[in-house]
């Protein structure tokens, strides 16, 4: 198995406490960078990547058209716009809504999928919506890791439960959880690989 | 499967926009491969078709069929003062340094359906500045500059222009500036007449003026960096000493060739100021 290479997230309802769960359990040491798309309205002006910052040391920021991917740095999906994921960078895009979302996180985790393959982690977190389902599938049908915060103890059940039923996830877990196993995914496959070579 | 996840497959992808190259002179290969393939999916959809050698036939066939195909290539989202803040440090921060040319030229490239040039336009006449302007509105995509000529938008959506109109210090009302009917927004003449619209590919044409300000917003966003550029070099050759390049809120000069040769003008917005 080749090494993770990228983390790739989303997130609706309830989604800004699972974040900072999250990203709080991550250090400045984390060797991937991480894509996340939080549902949200289309005001710019609004904290969330200051909110963010407050509860990591990794680096978080508001993503711009071609940043480089950087490990330990944090990349969201801006208001109004979608993110993809090229091999080595973002990208943004302003075409339609997806399930009623713009950024979707469909988008990105397809685009995650098809730049990066089995190099992708994705997890899907609490929300009201089915966005992440579809997406999350392409993911598991690349080879990539998927996955879910619990839904018996997400906020909003709906998002965790669509992805359950969209693939054969890989992991289902709670809030607290999460941040442990993508250490211990990063470590697992970059030890496979070397123990290949 | 079949539908939108499949997954297309790359070399009849390649094939596809070499055939249009050839074909058709309009050069798509170095476009953004994300979001490329997901506005061909889209376009196979409209199209009504599951495969991209069926698409390629029926775009090398038919002129109409291409020109739908470069409609859907171009992503024509858009709307009338879209981010409000940048019309509003536009007006502020800009429109003074305009206002001491006898002569304004602007290039609008890759205005879409146009709502952003008439935004423009309404801005210019705000400050009093329009008589002696000249807008040029271009895009790629000949439907989309046929649209914007009309000049005819929704009339379901100057509520939200209206609110972004305010927001972006506007002077008086938004409806103002257009006669309506039961569906649309008709923009009025005295708007239009300062404004060139025509068809222009940032890929393969050349620059074909010197301008003051150029906005090209949202565009490069669909480029690889190569075509991005290749791009920006156009820009910076059709911009006068001190002239102003307008760029999307989420884009930036960084990484480009160009980027030492300007100073970003506000730093809250992009909007650049060429210095040498």
């Amino acid at each position: 198995m080749n090494p993770l290479r990228v983390i790739v997230v989303g997130a609706s309802m309830g989604g800004l406490n699972a974040l900072e769960t999250i990203l709080s359990g991550l250090t400045a040491e984390f060797p991937l960078p991480i894509a996340i798309v939080q549902h949200r309205s289309k005001s710019p002006r609004d904290m969330l990547a200051v909110l963010l910052q407050d509860h990591t040391s990794l680096t978080v920021r508001e993503a711009e058209d071609k940043d480089p991917l950087k490990p330990a740095h944090v990349y969201l999906a801006p208001a109004d716009y979608h993110l993809l994921l090229e091999p080595g960078q973002c990208t943004l895009s302003l075409e339609p809504p997806v399930n009623y979302a713009r950024p979707s996180i469909d988008v990105l985790f397809e685009s995650a999928a098809e730049s990066y393959g089995e190099g992708v982690m994705a997890v899907v977190l609490t929300g009201n919506s089915a966005d992440g389902a579809r997406g999350a599938a392409r993911v598991k049908a690349m080879g990539g890791i998927v996955l879910v915060q619990d839904p018996h103890h997400s906020e909003s059940s709906k998002m965790p439960m669509a992805a359950i039923a969209s693939s054969k996830i890989d992991y289902i877990l709670k809030l607290e959880e999460i941040a442990s196993i993508m250490i211990d995914s990063c470590r697992l496959r970059e030890g496979n690989k070397n123990g290949e070579r | 499967m079949g539908d939108r996840t499949e997954q297309l497959n790359d070399d009849q992808l390649r094939k596809l926009l070499e055939q249009i190259v050839q074909r058709y002179g309009f050069d798509f290969r170095n476009y953004a491969p994300a979001s490329m393939r997901r506005r061909v999916l889209a376009i196979l959809q409209q199209e009504k078709l599951d495969n991209l050698p069926d698409l390629q036939a029926r775009v090398l066939a038919d002129p109409s069929a291409f020109q739908r195909f470069v409609h859907g290539i171009s992503v024509s989202v858009t709307s009338m003062f879209r981010d409000p803040t940048f019309y509003l440090a536009f007006r502020r921060n800009v429109m003074p340094l305009l206002a001491t040319y006898p002569f304004i030229r602007i290039w609008n490239a890759g205005c879409s359906t146009g709502e952003e040039v008439y935004s423009m336009a309404i801005l210019l006449h705000e400050e009093g500045l329009y008589e002696r302007s000249r807008i040029y509105a271009t895009d790629l995509d000949a439907l989309s500059v046929e649209r914007a000529r009309q000049g005819i938008f929704p009339l379901g959506r100057m509520k939200e222009y209206s609110a972004n109109y305010l927001n972006a210090g506007g002077k008086d009302s938004l409806s103002h500036y257009y006669t309506a009917d039961r569906e649309n927004a008709l923009f009025r003449q005295y708007l239009m007449k300062n404004i060139v619209f025509a068809q222009h590919n940032l890929v393969c044409d050349s620059s074909f003026n010197e301008f003051h300000v150029v906005l090209c917003r949202n565009v490069m966003i669909y480029f690889n960096n190569t075509l991005r550029e290749h791009v920006l070099s156009l820009l910076h050759d059709s911009l006068t000493t001190f002239g102003i390049l307008c760029l999307g809120a989420k884009e930036s000069l960084r990484f480009s060739g160009i980027e030492s040769c300007y100073v970003q003008l506000i730093e809250t917005e992009k909007i650049y100021r060429r210095m040498i």
